[in-house]
Parts: C-alpha cells; sequence; structure tokens
C-alpha cells in the first residue's frame, strides 16, 4: 500500500494512495462541505459526479479549484479549504444553486432534514445575489412518490440509485444545460414507467425534489371516524428507526414507546406486521417444502429455486423486468397484506363487524407498500385490505402533529390476537431475516427434529449479494441473499440462464432490506445507522421467548380456529396471490 | 404526446439498424442518426424499440436524445429553415434575419408551421462564412441574406 | 496528375458548393469535353481554397491563374478563352483593392502572400476523393518510413522535438500526449480524432477533411503505431455530410490500397479507423465528454485526472487529437522535426489554421506561421476592415476565447501570448469586429451560445452561465444597476474558478475579456443607458428632428403602439416610454426628420 503525505489547512495528513482530498481532510477533522457527493460502502452506491462545486479547494500550483470530492490526495500537496477564494467561490456556487430553487423552505416536506437548507444555513447564506429564470417542471404524483423537480439541484443521487444500484433504469438526466433535469422517460409521470416504488431515490434526495406521498391526513380523518374501527400494523423496522426522528441513537429500539404513541394517536387495535411475518412463514415456508419434496421425488413440473415474495418494489420489479419468470416466486402474499386480509376477515368476524367498517392502517418503512395496497388484487368490492399505508417519518409526524412526547412514553405491549409475534417475524426487517426465520420453522417441519440454535450467523450480515448452505439434517439447501435490485437481478439473471444452483433465494429491494426502506427517517449516507437498525432487529428477535414462527400461539390458534391448515383452501384465497406480465404495461401517454 | 403507430415494416427496419450495430449500447447514437434518417425523427415508439433492442431502459435513450441537438422528436416541416447562427453570420445580421422568419412565419425556433409545410431552426456555423448570413432550406443554401430577401425566398416554396 | 495537360481546380468546399460550384465543376466538364479537350484537361473538385469571400473560386494549373466569383453560365467562356484561346478572361479575375489591377496568379495576392500552409497543403490542389493524388503528393509516404525505420520510441521522439502543441484550444504538448499514452499498459489502446468542432464560426477541421482527408487517416496510423492503438475512430460532426462522405471514401480507398487495415507496409502492424458521429453538442469537443458520446452516452465531461491516457474509450488507454494536430504530422515526419521546429515561435511552433471572418474584407480559410501579428493577418491577409468602418475588436477562441482590440495587433499570435492577453487560440476562430459591434451584445452572443451549450451537469456552468448571461441581457436592456457590474465579474471569476471543464471554465473569457478591454462600453450602458456602437435596441431613442418633420402623419399612422402623437400639419413627438424601437417610423419617414440617439 503507498501512502501520500500531505498538508491540509496547514495540517499534515498521510492517507493511501487513492484517498480523496475531502476524505483525507475528513480523518482530521477537517469537515469540507458537499453536496451531491454521497458514498455508501457495502450498498454499493457512489456518487460523485463532481458536479455541484461546493466542495471546491485550494491546491497550491493549481489553476483553477479543485473538487475535494474527486481529486485524489497526491505527495506534497497543499491544500487549503478555507481561503477568502474558497469561501466566496462556495457561497457564489451555493447562490446560484439557490437561485434556481424554490424558497419554499417553510412548507416543503424536507424542511429540517433538507441538506440544501443545512448547507446554506452552514455557509451562512443571507442574501442571493444572482437572482433569474427558475426551473419550472410539472409535479407528479404518484401512489407512492412525489416528484416536484422545482426543487431538484442535479446531484444525480437518485439516478445513481435507480440505475447502478436498484438497476431499475426508470430515471436519467435528460434535457441539457439549465433545462437538465432527473426524469423518466419523455418526462412522463412514474406511473407511467417501470418504477418499482422502492423509494431509494427519495432516500438519498438531498432536497425536496423527490418525497413520498403523504397519508397522514387520510389516517387523522380514519381516527376521528365515529363509524370507523382502526387498526394500525407496524412492520418490523420501524421500531428499529422511529427514534431517530425523536432524536435517539440510531439503533435504539423503540417497540414499546410506539405502541404506547400509537394507542395514545387513538387507534382502536394496536397490532403487528410481525404477527402477519409469522404467518407468511406458515405459507411460504409450507409452499417451499411442498417445492423442494415433489423437486426430489423427480417432479420435473416443479420449478427451483422458490423466491421470496415479502417485498412489493421487488414484486414490481421482476413483474416489469423477469415476466417471464412469474412462475417462480412464492405466491404468499406480503405480510402487509395478509394481515389486511386476516384483519378483515378473521379478525372483524371476531369484532362482528363488516370488514368495511375496519380500517387497517399500515406503519410501513417502505413507500413501495403504499402502491401495493391500491393494487387491485388486493382489495374486495372496491375495499382495500389495507387502506392506507404511511411510513416511518409520516408516523413520526403523526406523533408530533398529536403533541405526544415521544421519549418520556412507558412502554405499552401489542393488542391480541394479532399483536403477538416472536423473534422470527421480527427480523423480517433487515436483509436475510425472512430466509433465516423461514429455515428455523421449515428445519423443525421437515426433520421433525427440534432447532438447537435458532440463529443462522452464515445468513446474516450486510454483503449485497449472499450465500450459504443450511444443513437440514443431512440434506444440504443452497439459499441465496439480495438485498439492492442491482444484486437481485443478477442472482435472477443466473437464475433464468439455468446457472443457479439454489433451493430459495431472499430478496429485499432496499439495500439493508427494510431496515434501510425508503420510508425511513433519512439516513443522509451514513451506512453506520443501517448497521445499528441492523443489529436493534436481531436484539429484538433475541430477547423474544419464542422466535420460531409455527410455535407462536395465536397463529396455531388462527389456524385452528379459520384457516385450518397452511395451503389450505381459504389460505389460497386469503394469503395467496398471482403476478402479472408487465413488460408490455409501459404506456406511452397522450 | 400523440401516438405514434409504427407500420410492422418499419419496426423490423428500425430492429435491423439495431443488429447491424450488434445491439451494442456503445452505438446508440450512431443508431439513433439511422433511425432517424429512417422516419425524419424519433418518436417515444421508435426511442422504446431501440431501447428493447439494445438492452438499455428508455429513461437512457430518451436522456441522449435530449441531449443532443440533431436528434428530434417532432417531425420537421417539408421543408426545414435553419438559419446559421455563427459568429460570422451573427455579426453579420442573422440576428434580423431569424426575427424576420419568425415573424412571417409566427413560428418559434424549432417549432414547425401549423400546415406542415415549413420549420425553423437554428444552426451553428455551415462553414460557409464567406456567405454570411446563411440561412438552409432542405440542401439549398441561401447566402448574404437581407431581411428583405426573407419574403421573396419563402415565397419559392 | 500528370496524366493531363492542365487542370482546372474548383473549389469544393462548403462555402463554394454553396454556390453552386457543383455546378460549375460540371459545366466546365461539359465545356471541356465539347471542345475535344477531353485528353488534355481535367476538372477537378478539390478542397476549401480558403478564399471564401471570393467564392465560388477556381484555379487553373500550372499557371496559376485564379478566377473569383464565377457562376455556372461562365464556363463555357473559361475553357474557350483561358484553354483554347490561351486568354485570361480578365473580368473574372480577382482586383486588387490598393492598385485596382487585376491579379492572376494566387500567389501574388495579398490574401495568400503571408500564409503558410502546412495542414492545408493539400486542400485546394488535390482531388480529396481520389486517393492517387494524395499518394502522388508524397502521401502515406511518412506512415511507410514510420514502419519500416523508426521504434514508437524515436517516432514519439521526433512529434516531441518537432513542438507541434494540439490545435484544439488547449494547446498541449502532442509528443507528450502521445509518450503518456504510449507509456499506459493495456491489452488495447485508441487513437481518437476529435472532428467535432463546434466553434460559432470556425471550418478549420471540416475544410481539411473535405480537401485533404488522407492525411488526417495517415497520421492517425503513425499515432496507432507509436502508442499501440489498433484501432482509430473518428469522432465527427454530423452536420458535416461532406466531410463524412469524402472520409468514407478515404477509409475505402486506404483499406483499398492496404493502407489500412492488417499488415500496412509488410510491417506486422495492424490499423483501421472506423467513424463515429457527433449529434449536436458542442460540449463533445471537450474529451472526456466526447468519449462518452462514443460510448452512447449523454455527452457530460468528467473530472480529469484520469485522463484519457490512462482510462478512456471503454475504459483504455486513448490518444485525442484534433484534426489540424494531426493534418500537421505527415509533414513533420516528411521534412523533419527540426524544420517544423523553426517555423513559428519558440514556444509555439509550427503554423495555425484560421477561419477569418465577420467584418473583414477577406473572408476565408488562412494558414499562417505562428507569430505573425494580429495586423497582419486582419489586415495584410484579411484587406482589412469591410467599408472602410473603423476596427474595433477581433475575437480568437471562439466562446472559451475573448475580444482583443487596437491594443494588441502588433502582438505576435502564439498560444502564450494570447492566453496572457485574456483570450486564448482556442481551434482557430477569429471574428473580427468594427465600430458597430456592441462589446456587451457580443459578450451577450457568446453566452447564449454557452448556455445552450451547457451539458448542465455542473453548477457553475449550469446556473452559472445563465445568470451571467441575464445581467448581460440587463445591461442591454437598460435595466442594470451599478452594482451589476460587481456581481458580473465576481460571477465570471467563479465561473472560472469552479467550473468542471474547458468549456464552463473558459466560457466567461468573453465577459471578462470585454469588461478589462471595452470597461467604458459596460458603463455608458449601466450609468448613462446608452449604447455606444449603437447596437442595443432597448437603448436606442427615435427622435423627430422638431424642424424637419412637416407633419405628414405618416409615422404616427404605421407606429405598432401609438407611441406618436401631434396635429396634422405640425411636427410630431415620440413618446420614448412607449415606443418598442421597432424603426417602423424613420423607414417611412420621407423627409430624413426621424432619426435614432
Amino acid at each position: 500500500m503507498n501512502l501520500v503525505k500531505l498538508t491540509i489547512d496547514n495540517k499534515p495528513v498521510v492517507v493511501e494512495q487513492g484517498t480523496t482530498i475531502l476524505e483525507a481532510a475528513k480523518s482530521i477533522g477537517i469537515k469540507i462541505p458537499s453536496l451531491c457527493y454521497m458514498k455508501m460502502d457495502d450498498m454499493n452506491f457512489e456518487n460523485k459526479p463532481g458536479g455541484c462545486r461546493v466542495c471546491v479547494v485550494e491546491v497550491e500550483g493549481r489553476r483553477n479549484l479543485a473538487p475535494a470530492c474527486k481529486t485524489e490526495c497526491l505527495e506534497g500537496m497543499v491544500v487549503k479549504t478555507h481561503t477568502v477564494r474558497v469561501i466566496n467561490a462556495r457561497r457564489t456556487v451555493m447562490e446560484l444553486i439557490l437561485s434556481d430553487h424554490p424558497a419554499e423552505c417553510l412548507t416543503c416536506a424536507k424542511s429540517g432534514e433538507c441538506e440544501l437548507q443545512d448547507l446554506a444555513q452552514n455557509l451562512g447564506i443571507r442574501e442571493i445575489h444572482y437572482t433569474g429564470e427558475q426551473s419550472h417542471y410539472k409535479g407528479d404524483r404518484s401512489p407512492a412518490i412525489i416528484r416536484e423537480m422545482d426543487k431538484c439541484i442535479m446531484c444525480r443521487r437518485c439516478e445513481t440509485a435507480c440505475n447502478e444500484v436498484q438497476t431499475v433504469g426508470v430515471l436519467s438526466a435528460v434535457n441539457r444545460g439549465f433545462e437538465s433535469v432527473v426524469a423518466p422517460a419523455f418526462e412522463m409521470d412514474l406511473d407511467h414507467s417501470v418504477c418499482t416504488y422502492c423509494g431509494q431515490c427519495v432516500a438519498v434526495c438531498p432536497t425536496g425534489a423527490l418525497t413520498e406521498r403523504d397519508y397522514t391526513w387520510k389516517v387523522i380523518e380514519a381516527l376521528v371516524d365515529p363509524n370507523k374501527t382502526v387498526v394500525v400494523q407496524t412492520a418490523p423496522a420501524v421500531r428499529a428507526a422511529l427514534g431517530e426522528s425523536f432524536g435517539m441513537e440510531p439503533g435504539t429500539l423503540v417497540t414499546g414507546k410506539m405502541v404506547a404513541a400509537l394507542r395514545k394517536l387513538g387507534f382502536d387495535y394496536v397490532f403487528d406486521t410481525d404477527f402477519a411475518a409469522d404467518l407468511t412463514i406458515m405459507e411460504e415456508g409450507t409452499e417451499f417444502l411442498d417445492r423442494l419434496t415433489r423437486h426430489l421425488n423427480g417432479d420435473k413440473s416443479v420449478k427451483l429455486p422458490i423466491l421470496t415474495s415479502c417485498c412489493p418494489g421487488w414484486v414490481k420489479f421482476f413483474e416489469h423486468q423477469f415476466p417471464e419468470m412469474i412462475d417462480i416466486p412464492s405466491t404468499a402474499k406480503s405480510p402487509q397484506q395478509m394481515f389486511g386480509a386476516i384483519a378483515k376477515s378473521y379478525f372483524a368476524k371476531k369484532l362482528d363487524k363488516k370488514r368495511e367498517d375496519l380500517v387497517v392502517v399500515s406503519v410501513m418503512p417502505c413507500l413501495a407498500k403504499k402502491y401495493e395496497c391500491t393494487r387491485e388484487e388486493f382489495s374486495v368490492n372496491g375495499d382495500a385490505d389495507v387502506n392506507v399505508s404511511v411510513t416511518t417519518r409520516e408516523l413520526a409526524q403523526l406523533i408530533r402533529n398529536a403533541n405526544i412526547d415521544f421519549a418520556s412514553l412507558t412502554d405499552e405491549e401489542f393488542d391480541q390476537p394479532l399483536g403477538e409475534s416472536t423473534g422470527a417475524g421480527v427480523i423480517f426487517g433487515t436483509t436475510g431475516g425472512v430466509i433465516e426465520a423461514a429455515v428455523r420453522s421449515a428445519y423443525e417441519l421437515h426433520t421433525g427434529k427440534h432447532l438447537e440454535k435458532v440463529e443462522f450467523n452464515e445468513l446474516r450480515g450486510m454483503e449485497g449479494s449472499r450465500k450459504a448452505t443450511v444443513d437440514f439434517d443431512g440434506m444440504k439447501l443452497n439459499i441465496g441473499i439480495a438485498h439492492g435490485l442491482g444484486n437481485a437481478r443478477k442472482l435472477l439473471e443466473d437464475v433464468k440462464s439455468g446457472k443457479s444452483d439454489f433451493h430459495a433465494i431472499e430478496i429485499m429491494a432496499c439495500p439493508g432490506g427494510c431496515i434501510g426502506g425508503g420510508g425511513q427517517p433519512y439516513h443522509h449516507g451514513n451506512v453506520d445507522i443501517l448497521k445499528k437498525r441492523q443489529r436493534a432487529i436481531y436484539e429484538e428477535d433475541a430477547g423474544k421467548p419464542i422466535r420460531k414462527s409455527h410455535e407462536n400461539p395465536f397463529i396455531q390458534e388462527l389456524y385452528k380456529e379459520f384457516l385450518g391448515k397452511p395451503l389450505s383452501d381459504l389460505s389460497h384465497e386469503l394469503l395467496h396471490t398471482h403476478y402479472f406480465d408487465r413488460k408490455k404495461k409501459v404506456e406511452i401517454e397522450e | 404526446m400523440a401516438k405514434v403507430k409504427i407500420p410492422d415494416n418499419k419496426v423490423q427496419e428500425l430492429k435491423d439498424i439495431c443488429k447491424s450495430f450488434n445491439n451494442d449500447p456503445g452505438e446508440l447514437i450512431n443508431v439513433l442518426h439511422q433511425a432517424q434518417q429512417l422516419f425524419g425523427y424519433l418518436p417515444a415508439e421508435v426511442q422504446e424499440i431501440v431501447a428493447d433492442e439494445m438492452n438499455v431502459s428508455v429513461a437512457h435513450v430518451y436522456g441522449v436524445v435530449t441531449f443532443y441537438s440533431f436528434f428530434s422528436m417532432l417531425p420537421k416541416g417539408k421543408h426545414p429553415i435553419s438559419i446559421c447562427m455563427g459568429t460570422a453570420c451573427y455579426v453579420r445580421g442573422a440576428e434580423k434575419v431569424l426575427d424576420e422568419f419568425k415573424r412571417r412565419l409566427d413560428v418559434k425556433v424549432g417549432e414547425t408551421t401549423p400546415d406542415g409545410k415549413f420549420s425553423l431552426s437554428c444552426l451553428r456555423c455551415v462553414g460557409a462564412c464567406g456567405l454570411a448570413p446563411v440561412v438552409t432550406i432542405g440542401e439549398r443554401v441561401y447566402g448574404r441574406v437581407s431581411p428583405d430577401d426573407v419574403k421573396k425566398i419563402l415565397d419559392e416554396y | 496528375m500528370a496524366k493531363y495537360k492542365n487542370h482546372i481546380l474548383v473549389c469544393g468546399g462548403t462555402g463554394c458548393r454553396a454556390s453552386q460550384s457543383e455546378a460549375i465543376a460540371a459545366n466546365l466538364q461539359k465545356a471541356v469535353d465539347e471542345n475535344n479537350l477531353g485528353n488534355d484537361v481535367q476538372v477537378v473538385k478539390t478542397g476549401c481554397f480558403g478564399f471564401c469571400e471570393k467564392g465560388p473560386v477556381i484555379k487553373m494549373v500550372p499557371d496559376n491563374t485564379f478566377y473569383v466569383h464565377v457562376a455556372p453560365e461562365d464556363a463555357e467562356e473559361l475553357v474557350l478563352e483561358h484553354l483554347v484561346k490561351g486568354r485570361k478572361v480578365e473580368r473574372l479575375l480577382y482586383i486588387d483593392p490598393e492598385t485596382k489591377a487585376p491579379v492572376s496568379d494566387s500567389r501574388h495576392m495579398d490574401f495568400y502572400k503571408k500564409q503558410l500552409r502546412i495542414a492545408l497543403r493539400n486542400c485546394g490542389f488535390i482531388d480529396p476523393e481520389n486517393i492517387d493524388e494524395y499518394i502522388a503528393r508524397d502521401g502515406y509516404s511518412a506512415l511507410g518510413t514510420v514502419l519500416e525505420k523508426m521504434s514508437p520510441e524515436e517516432a514519439i521522439k521526433v512529434v516531441k522535438d518537432s513542438g507541434l502543441r494540439g490545435r484544439g484550444g488547449g494547446g498541449f504538448p502532442t509528443g507528450l500526449k502521445w509518450e503518456l499514452t504510449y507509456k499506459s499498459e493495456s491489452d488495447q489502446k485508441y487513437v481518437v480524432c476529435n472532428a467535432d468542432e463546434g466553434d460559432p464560426g470556425a471550418f478549420m477541421d471540416r475544410s481539411i477533411l473535405e480537401g485533404d482527408p488522407h492525411s488526417v487517416l495517415e497520421a492517425m496510423a503513425i499515432c496507432g503505431y507509436c502508442i499501440g492503438a489498433d484501432t482509430g475512430l473518428i469522432y465527427i460532426r454530423a452536420e458535416y455530410p461532406l466531410a463524412i462522405k469524402r472520409l468514407k471514401i478515404a477509409i475505402d480507398q486506404a483499406r483499398e490500397y492496404g493502407l489500412l487495415g492488417k499488415d500496412i507496409f509488410g510491417s506486422g502492424f495492424d490499423f483501421d479507423v472506423s467513424i463515429r458521429y457527433g449529434a449536436g453538442a458542442f460540449v463533445c469537443g471537450e474529451e472526456t465528454a466526447l468519449i462518452h458520446s462514443m460510448e452512447g452516452m449523454r455527452g457530460e465531461p468528467t473530472v480529469k485526472p484520469p485522463f484519457p491516457a490512462q482510462s478512456g474509450y471503454k475504459g483504455k488507454p486513448t490518444n485525442v487529437n484534433n484534426v489540424e494536430t494531426f493534418a500537421n504530422i505527415p509533414a513533420i515526419f516528411l521534412k523533419g522535426a527540426e524544420w517544423f521546429n523553426k517555423i513559428g515561435t519558440e514556444k509555439s511552433a509550427g503554423t495555425k489554421v484560421f477561419a477569418l471572418a465577420g467584418k473583414v474584407n477577406n473572408v476565408g480559410l488562412i494558414e499562417v506561421p505562428m507569430g505573425t501579428t494580429l495586423r497582419e493577418v486582419i489586415f495584410d491577409i484579411g484587406g482589412g476592415i469591410k467599408g472602410g468602418k473603423k476596427f474595433k475588436a477581433v475575437q480568437t477562441g471562439g466562446p472559451s476565447g475573448g475580444c482583443l482590440t487596437e491594443n494588441h495587433l502588433d502582438l505576435p499570435i502564439d498560444y502564450d501570448t494570447l492566453l496572457a492577453s485574456g483570450s486564448m487560440m482556442g481551434s482557430g476562430g477569429m471574428i473580427v469586429m468594427d465600430e458597430d459591434d456592441c462589446m456587451v451584445s457580443v459578450a451577450k452572443f457568446y453566452l447564449d451560445f454557452t448556455v445552450e451549450e451547457s451539458c448542465g451537469k455542473c453548477t457553475p456552468c449550469r446556473v452559472g452561465n445563465k445568470r451571467l448571461y441575464e445581467l448581460l441581457d440587463k445591461i442591454t436592456l437598460g435595466k442594470a444597476e451599478e452594482g451589476d457590474l460587481t456581481l458580473l465579474r465576481n460571477l465570471a471569476n467563479v465561473i472560472k474558478d469552479t467550473a468542471l471543464c474547458g468549456l464552463g471554465q473558459t466560457s466567461p473569457n468573453p465577459v471578462l475579456s470585454t469588461m478589462d478591454n471595452f470597461p467604458e462600453e459596460y458603463e455608458a450602458h449601466v450609468k448613462d443607458g446608452k449604447c455606444p456602437a449603437g447596437q442595443c435596441r432597448a437603448l436606442m431613442q427615435y427622435v423627430i428632428d422638431q424642424n424637419l418633420c412637416v407633419g405628414c402623419t405618416l409615422c404616427s399612422r404605421v407606429c405598432p403602439v401609438d407611441a406618436i402623437s401631434g396635429e396634422k400639419k405640425m411636427p410630431h413627438f415620440i413618446d420614448s416610454s412607449v415606443c418598442i424601437k421597432c424603426g417602423a417610423c424613420m423607414e417611412k419617414c420621407k423627409f430624413g426628420a426621424i432619426s435614432v440617439q
């Protein structure tokens, strides 16, 4: 490894060759402001077009200023990060950006979380000397994502997320010069595109150009409606991140406080999507064992590997991109939709209410879930199984609206029967979790033996694409895991070309899984936050008395009282779904 | 965006063009050039077929099409008028000539007259600076054009 | 060429073709045939002669008689008089503007006297569509020599010793560039010829490709041998159909002759060239943008390093030179590095091709030794300012360059002098301006260009240049306030300091150089609300001379905005707050009573 020595603001520093000035400065406590730059190791995310020019610094002997994010350190370099020339340039560049940005901070969805706003504050911009024409683009409101491109600063992070990380390919820079903007093909709306609504573009957008569709008001309307029974379900990843919205350390588990807050908000029943996750394992796991057994018995009509289907972004992805393979994923609905279906049948019956009298709200780390609720197959006579899906961020907003001091809440427990879950349900929130949960149950159901050690460390981690072999009492099961749709695509290509020897593959659209979902509190490029959330999820699992889905007593009761057994006719009706060839579904707007 | 139905034989021709470049995404610009020659412009439907054949996203194709001024998503007029806006033509009064064309045709730069007869565009240096200001209509080049000549020129068509 | 006794060279450059030189050539051929001269006389369509002002031009060889402003109907007379009867057609000869005497031999014309043609050595002499004519003028013998007698290191040394610097604008030493690419280790390397000439008002590269395409192909092959590349790519503007056509013919012919392809000259060296098309994006003249464009992407530049010499086309080491640079290469190998190095100035060896245009008498394509003064170019070669007006400024370097004034006229033209004076060599556009040109408007014109051609990737260029343009617009509209000039300068400096690529970094040059050289003109606009050149319409005032006006009311009737009032038979007035300065009244006034102030 070659080392280079340089000085930054008169401080000597030694770094590895290839280190950028920005990184070198950071290592000695000099924080050079940046805007378009975003790099997340392990996530395959690197966006440094060198375009915003906010991070410029003076390098001795160089004619012009150098972008710190793109300029590699060289031996003997003398770098100055805050000379008058640099500060003036940086402020002027910032003023230029602001001169083409609506000054709507007070009402902007991103206010308080906006990197542009922060930077303007840090640079002490009090006046914009340069004014002129501002860019105007038509708004785009899809069921999940809102694009207000007037606020776009051309950092290109969304483009990187959509094309390089997710390989969805919906977004591209279009036009050029002052007219340039990031948009779908033909500048059409997202709902005419192959967008998966994974929301990773929203997760990385530094401004309010890309935000989620806000449904908090719909929730409030439901809560005040005396004729409705409002039921809420919370996805596993929410509890590992919600605290961040209230200033808590990333990785703080706030399950109990969250339940307390939801109750204060006025939900009639506070339930857990984790319960439905356990149910998913029963259905998906049984489906897997069924396919596996038939496969082992030589049934050629059975296709393996089985692919998980909990993630609506992933589902839409393969419907668009691999329509010829729509018979491979498990037919099991996602936990959100299983919950909705059970709530509006089994639970409604228990309450002696009609399904229409129930409003099912879901709190999700996810934007695609908003879209999933709107899929026609998930409603009965126009009544959706899940009526409203809000994100972790929206829940925080609801809590603030209700004047609840979140940090001081006393922990409370979920309601029963749809609030009881096992550790297996909890780990659905992270990459590797669904398949680990499935393995825990499938092992016992298949071998009839007791599983001593429920942790499968070989399935855990943050690598984008992982493989492991699990020993099912002598039978070797090859398991693949991918998070991030780009990694998923690679696994899928292998399956398609017959190169894959996997029996089961877990796929989650977002980097890190649901903990890194598009609806989570903004991570601003800090991967450590995702890792801490992941640790919190495993911590919750470890603390659970029951850690295998099939041991959940309320799941057992549900089968006994209502469904019969996994893959029963009723299960098929309520808990399984089918997929569509969406290849040709992209239509050019009139 | 008006929908355009591309006849099947043209679809095949377009696919053949892509194939002649081995469907190599690196050849996208060459493909688009030939596609534009085939259709006269690059409607959305053409871009979708190209994207599909070359295994790149439609957004990418659209991003490329909108980057280069040579590519157009609108059909050109029967007689495309281009005013040279190179510096030599500019200092010799090209702007006034352009204004006169705009006024007489009642279109902006980049637009086509409602009857589809003329379209108006600007281009940078035809390389005939000795004839500045220069106007081209189709293949025909008009040199040393003054605003007064505009009517006469248009009347030829 | 030897087969025929006489040749009629017809300029086939774009300018002359636009004035029907094709028809002239056809008519000449017809007249030759009709007079049964087919065995003695050959009509050759050549590349650009350079003297576009006088186009269409033709030249009779061997007596070098130069005919100007030729029309198709002159063909018969030319053949009959000049070739059959041996008499010059006086009325088509060039008239020396000073002596008013006809000059028949182009070598005696002021326009050509001070020129030295290296890059353009074959333009206007050979049929560019016939490889034999190129070979007859020592074509491909440089390649032969290099392949047979030199190692890549030796050949690179020749280029280094010649002192040749990149003619595309920046002036990076060509030999050094080759050496860097040579030293980059890789299984595959590329030679790229940048023919994406996009400066408004520049047509040097196009003329070379149209007039002498083989010299570029030969040079690319030499470069390929030197750096270790077997593939050459020419990135050319799709707007240059004639150049493309001639290049394609040249490539085909060279392949046929074994001068491109496998095992050239039996040396074991393989090299072939293909064409890539630009599609109308000025920024693609920047080498990283050009490479992305060739890869089928948006032509957005990327931060250097890495340089193309390290990681270029498809991530492989790539040497990018422009057309004119390449066109010099064969001559350097034929005549030696020392010969070339002696031409020009110490740090800028050789010649430079300029597209001379604007308010100058002799518009055209010229090539002069480095070190020639601007005065020589504009007044001797260019024949001075059109219409006897006063010289005001000369713009070099296109949108990246600046405007130089009378004070700079005696500066020798080379890379460093121009840069030090606030302009730059650029690719060779040279636009002359006279007293009627408003310098603020000129700066605005270039900024308008940059704004339109900005790729949009970096803030300073995307937003900054837009704001720069808007400020200039404000000034030309008389709406600027005093602080605006300070803002303008600060913004221009910041853009220069922070923009990502060469396009953005140089885009403020037209503003800064005009601000430096014509400060009083900016101030007149801002402080006095006046445009000294009388070009900014918004700052003009139409006034009716009360003594001359007879009150015919014609002006008030044509005024589209009713700005003119007055009683019949009484002097009229123009309300300048209503007037839109359309000039209709002045056009209509039969008494010359209306003037502009």
